[in-house]
């Protein structure tokens, strides 16, 4: 095997894993979304695993590109959601405790949205 | 590989969606809004290099772009109950003593 195609062979073998590993932390995060007691316990698993997940996948992408436009565009997206994923999830949480919601506590029990933590949903 | 990715994007896609639909408040709904255009983004680019078409790279960078302005387009309404001039709004509706809506749920 001549040393092109173990480079090749190693290209694939990353960018596989890298869209495995993005697509893995985007269905946790959706999990997380769907699952999580309130608020802002969902902004943290919505907000922080997406952006991560997204640029891995990316970057899976651009891999797989080789040296093109295609991989300037690649990265450009992701470099653009590596720095609006977190400022949208920042404006989402502020907007949302400006007006008035709350995040759940221990002490609060059932009151207000969301089972106590520990019961099932 | 691209089609094993554009799985997990999908089934991901779906999860969001079930809590686009469920609320419980605005805010929920527009975290899952948020996330979904992310998921579309990439769609988006993984559909393009399915079916070998990467030009649909450039849709998916407008769509990244829109995906951003349009999530605080719909923040700012809520918040301020208006999107262009707020030169007509009074100061007591931008305070953050008087808590408008205790639970930001929606009016319906």
């Amino acid at each position: 095997m001549s040393a092109s195609e173990l480079l090749a062979l190693a290209l694939d073998a990353a960018s596989w894993a890298l869209l495995v590993t993005g697509g893995l932390m985007l269905v946790i995060g959706a999990i997380g979304l769907l699952r999580f007691p309130d608020f802002y316990t969902r902004l943290h698993a919505g907000g922080v695993i997406d952006t991560l997940g997204a640029d891995l996948m990316l970057l899976g992408m651009a891999l797989q590109a080789g040296f093109s436009l295609v991989t300037v565009k690649l990265l450009l997206i992701g470099l653009f959601l590596f720095f609006t994923s977190p400022t949208s999830t920042h404006a989402t949480a502020n907007a949302a405790y400006f007006a008035g919601l709350r995040p759940v506590t221990a002490d609060d029990g059932d009151k207000d949205g969301g089972p106590k933590p520990g019961e099932p949903a | 590989m691209f089609l094993a990715a554009t799985i997990a994007v999908l089934v991901a896609l779906a999860l969001t969606l079930v809590r686009l639909f469920a609320g419980p408040s605005l805010y929920d709904r527009v975290l899952a809004l948020n996330s979904v255009g992310t998921k579309t983004v990439l769609l988006i680019g993984l559909v393009g290099f399915l079916t070998e078409r990467p030009e649909f790279l450039d849709i998916a960078l407008l769509y990244a772009l829109i995906n951003f302005a349009g999530t605080f387009v719909i923040l700012k309404f809520f918040r301020y109950r208006a999107v262009g001039d707020m030169a007509h709004q009074s100061m007591d509706t931008l305070s953050a003593d008087t808590p408008r809506d205790p639970r930001g749920e929606d009016r319906r």
